[in-house]
């Protein structure tokens, strides 16, 4: 993404990979004697490394340095050997290959070995027909068998050996604002929202909390308990119940909801309701991030709460009864501490007249506060 | 190099801790030229076929705060174990840890009871016991030995296994020395897992900005950086998740030093030097150079190859990598190994004498995954079923992304072979698995995200090539698995089944098997086997290298053949320490 610009440069980078591969030299190819089969290759000098100068691949010698024989697999290197046969690695690499070689690195590397058409004793050739390029045998030994064989141990004994409790419960709780408002019309109050939660990976318990207080108290308030599963891989369905106090007579709900990270990086949360009386709700919150430093970012947020009929004693009357959207620029002091400013605008619908207190239908409100969670 | 006999490691103890103290408090005030440079530490070194090693705790400090370390023989990184191809080595390990411990071998072939597994080799070491472990050593190479039990190798656990050939080394080199990289955090690695539990980004501290849309507006004109963001954002993915714990949380190390502590390596100018590199980390991939030398790549994974002389080489958690150096000049080099997103480095220095220093280079930027990144090679033929119509997927984009027309033909043999895995019934996405790659991409030679183009030659996996014949002659069984995880939720898994639901991975004793491995995210996995070889090969199917630990880049696929010649239970899981604990993680019983 951020690699715009560098096209030319990477077409270099290709050429040049191709050119230093082409120059590979197996180790046997810049040192010829051969040697003993149980001493590695002598010295090899530093200035004939393959990629720091041009000189043209040597000559392969016919007697590669094989790794020691294992004396405790005598039949096996001894089947190893008798395989390999000089020039049949280049054959059967010919015939192994797709019929076209489309790939000019791999070309490049493959010609490598076979420089001068005299291939290395090849080990594998034959067998299987996948890989015949001429490397000398492995020093490979398979381990012993357990001493005790395999032991079946429970899963949960052997989870807990490893200390590997992948749905261990933990918990969290978060306030995304705690703020102080001042309205341009109206009263100054508190403001909170938050929420914690507690379980594991994929099922948890959550608490969330909304309100605002006055001079005159509490103005509203509202608390849910839900049940929230991984549904979907940015969403959570949530099942509970809901309380509201504050502003009226107090009001229960049954909950339902998604929970997640729309496409676009949208948090989202929409639930709806159910309450006594053939009351209906809905409500949807979402938030977005927009980040100017690694520290400083702007959150817009918009919050939308529907009724499905009239509530007079809570001046709740139905349709779309509150808008609220909100502008937060906090500063991370930390990941889990960043104090805010912001601006907050709120619109209430049809509230019936009047209310138990006076609020007006558009109202702007400045707000400081702070987010954090642990 | 000193040499110990087993019982005289206990020692340096008190030096090893004041050299820390000073590059700790250095460490925090970034590099301190007017600082002295804590001398080169002795290496603690054990030699033999006798091992006593003893797990313990010691107060460390690396960032000017005091920390207790996992360690072993007093030792951070653990003592380096020199071991002999050929030797049966006893090692008797004491675990004075209130917990339960343990200690895996990476990369020996041994047998399933010594390979230091809880629960699936033996019960563990219990606090203020012991375990013997025993077994033939029958290869050669640099390797190394680490924690097994939860978190205890990110607080410390691991040191340097290097086994002498029998026949002498095939490169001989004047100096040899171990530079094993780590990830150092002060945090809690519980607070650590806890906190990419809740908000999976927590310790990125490089994630898209305002201003870098604009300046990529102004770069590429409007339309373009809208389209890219578009397709990141639908997709809900983030280009700049390419560590889940940064240089935020950790300090990067080499052979156990901050930065500022400088570890240093000796040589005489015209030397040939051999450096054995080994990512020891918890979580990180390192991208290592030395700038102004190049480096002959002679053994990955302990295993001999062909030489390549390469500039620079990622080298993902738990891989190893020689390379031969020939410093020609009586002046100090850097070695330098930044974390793949850039958010911190390990460095030291090759030096001819103690106390010297070269320039530390700049970090590099701090790359943005590519489309080829969490689309594979999607782009060139038709979009598949489910991706629906994805903007902005054209040849330049593919190119942008490092797929050449190597890339292409890959493809297209691909389709020739119908090597392509089953691409539609293992597709859906839900909550184990947030993305899915329905046409992943070939390409060995990528060096991947943040090194291509970058004007030096890096290696690439196609750049590696053992010199010896693959253990597994032909092919019995094919087995394809897709790593699969959920970012937002920090969910890692094989196909979608986290280890506590998954069941094991059944191999008859003496079948050849392919796995081909599809990586279903974002992030780059490296994929570990215990007990058996990984032995990659090229998109034909042609052997390309042995491995233990197989780097699986996102969006691509891959496949190796392992020779089931283990029997018993072994694990088999990503070596990214949280991703192993969050699920990523199977239980292979050869029988």
């Amino acid at each position: 993404m951020k690699a715009r610009g560098s096209i030319p440069a990477l077409g270099l980078l290709c050429t040049l990979g191709t050119a230093a591969m082409a120059q590979h030299m197996h180790p046997s190819e810049a040192e010829a004697p051969p040697a003993p089969s149980s001493t590695a290759a002598p010295a090899m000098p530093m200035d004939d490394m393959p990629g720091m100068d041009m000189e043209p691949p040597q000559k392969t010698p016919a007697a590669k340095p094989h790794a020691a024989p294992r004396a405790t697999k005598p039949a096996a290197r001894a089947g190893h050997d008798a395989m390999a046969m000089p020039g049949m690695a280049h054959g059967g690499q010919a015939a192994g290959m797709p019929d076209m070689p489309h790939d000019r690195h791999a070309m490049d590397r493959q010609d490598m070995p076979h420089g001068g058409g005299e291939a290395m004793p090849g080990t594998a050739a034959g067998d299987g027909g996948t890989s015949m390029d001429g490397r000398p045998p492995n020093d490979h030994v398979p381990p012993a068998p357990p001493s005790g064989g395999p032991t079946p141990v429970p899963a949960a004994r052997m989870a807990d050996a490893m200390q590997m409790h992948g749905d261990a419960p933990r918990a969290m709780l978060r306030l995304d604002r705690l703020e102080y408002r001042r309205a341009t019309r109206g009263d100054d109050g508190m403001a909170w929202e938050g929420e914690a939660w507690w379980g594991g990976d994929l099922d948890r318990l959550w608490l969330k909390s909304e309100g605002e207080r006055g001079d005159g108290g509490l103005r509203e308030a509202r608390i849910e308990l839900l049940w929230s599963h991984a549904a979907a891989a940015f969403w959570d369905w949530q099942l509970g119940v809901r309380h509201d106090a504050g502003g009226g007579p107090s009001r229960q709900w049954a909950a339902f909801g998604v929970q997640g990270l729309a496409p676009y990086w949208f948090e989202l949360s929409a639930t709806a309701y159910a309450g006594s009386g053939g009351r209906t709700a809905a409500r949807l919150e979402a938030s977005y991030e927009l980040r100017f430093t690694q520290r400083l970012l702007l959150q817009p947020r918009l919050e939308l709460d529907v009724y499905g009929r009239d509530d007079p004693a809570r001046g709740v009357r139905a349709g779309l009864s509150e808008a609220e959207a909100g502008l937060r620029l906090r500063y991370e002091i930390s990941r889990r501490f960043a104090p805010y400013l912001g601006i907050g605008w709120t619109r209430r619908f049809g509230r019936f007249d009047p209310p138990r207190r006076p609020e007006p239908a558009r109202e702007t409100a400045w707000v400081a506060g702070v987010r954090f969670w642990f | 190099m000193n040499r110990q006999d087993p019982r005289g490691v206990l020692l340096p103890r008190r030096r090893f801790v004041q050299g820390l103290a000073l590059g700790g408090v250095a460490a925090g005030l970034g590099w301190a030229p007017w600082r002295a440079p804590a001398q080169a530490a002795p290496r603690a070194e054990l030699r033999g076929t006798t091992f006593e090693l003893e797990i313990g705790e010691l107060p460390v400090d690396f960032t000017g705060r005091r920390r207790l370390a996992t360690v072993v023989n007093g030792r951070l990184p653990a003592p380096l174990l020199r071991w002999r191809q050929g030797d049966t080595v006893t090692l008797r390990v004491r675990n004075v840890l209130p917990v339960t411990s343990s200690i895996h071998w990476h990369g020996i072939v041994l047998p399933a009871d010594m390979d230091g597994v809880p629960g699936l080799s033996f019960d563990g070491i219990p606090p203020g016991g012991e375990y013997v472990y025993r077994f033939a050593v029958n290869q050669a190479g640099t390797y190394w030995y680490h924690g097994h039990s939860r978190f205890q190798e990110q607080t410390g656990l691991y040191g340097p296994i290097v086994i002498e050939p029998r026949g002498g080394e095939r490169h001989p080199a004047e100096r040899d020395h171990v530079v094993l990289l780590s990830d150092w955090t002060d945090d809690d690695p519980e607070r650590i897992y806890a906190n990419l539990k809740k908000q999976s980004d927590y310790y990125n501290r490089g994630e898209p900005t305002v201003g870098e849309f604009l300046r990529d507006a102004h770069a590429r004109g409007l339309r373009a950086a809208l389209d890219e963001r578009r397709m990141w954002q639908r997709m809900r993915m983030d280009p700049s998740d390419l560590a889940d714990v940064s240089g935020a949380a950790y300090t990067y190390l080499m052979n156990g030093h901050a930065p500022a502590a400088n570890w240093t390596g000796l040589f005489a100018a015209g030397e040939r030097v051999r450096l054995r590199f080994i990512n020891g980390s918890s979580m990180s991939f390192f991208d290592v150079r030395i700038p102004g030398l190049k480096m002959t790549v002679v053994a990955a994974d302990g295993q001999d190859v062909e030489p390549v002389s390469v500039d620079e080489f990622r080298l993902g958690t738990a891989e190893t990598l020689d390379v031969i150096v020939r410093p020609a000049a009586d002046r100090a080099w850097t070695i330098f190994a930044q974390s793949m997103d850039r958010s911190g480095y390990a460095c030291g220095t090759l030096a001819p004498r103690p106390g010297l220093r070269a320039e530390v280079p700049p970090l590099d930027p701090r790359p943005r995954l590519a489309m080829a990144d969490m689309m594979g090679a999607m782009g060139m033929a038709a979009p598949p079923a489910g991706a629906d119509g994805m903007p902005g997927m054209d040849h330049a984009a593919m190119d942008r992304a490092g797929m050449g027309h190597a890339a292409m033909d890959h493809m297209a043999m691909g389709h020739g072979a119908g090597a392509a895995p089953a691409a539609s019934a293992a597709l859906a996405t839900g909550p184990e698995v947030d993305m899915r790659v329905a046409r992943p991409r070939t390409d060995l030679d990528d060096p991947g995200v943040g090194l291509r183009g970058n004007g030096r030659r890096v290696l690439g996996y196609a750049d590696l090539r053992t010199l010896t014949a693959p253990i597994s002659p032909r092919v019995d069984r094919e087995l394809t698995l897709r790593l699969t995880g959920n970012m937002q939720r920090y969910l890692w898994s094989f196909d979608a089944a986290r280890y506590a639901k998954a069941p094991p991975l059944r191999l008859r004793h003496g079948e050849h098997v392919r796995i081909t491995l599809v990586n279903d995210t974002m992030m780059t996995h490296p994929i570990h086997l215990h007990g058996m070889w990984s032995e990659l090969e090229d998109e034909r199917g042609e052997f390309l290298v042995r491995k233990h630990t197989v780097s699986v880049q996102p969006a691509q696929r891959l496949s190796y053949r392992v020779s089931a010649d283990a029997a018993g239970r072994w694990a088999y899981h990503c070596h990214l320490l949280y991703h192993m604990e969050a699920g990523m993680f199977r239980e292979v019983v050869v029988a």
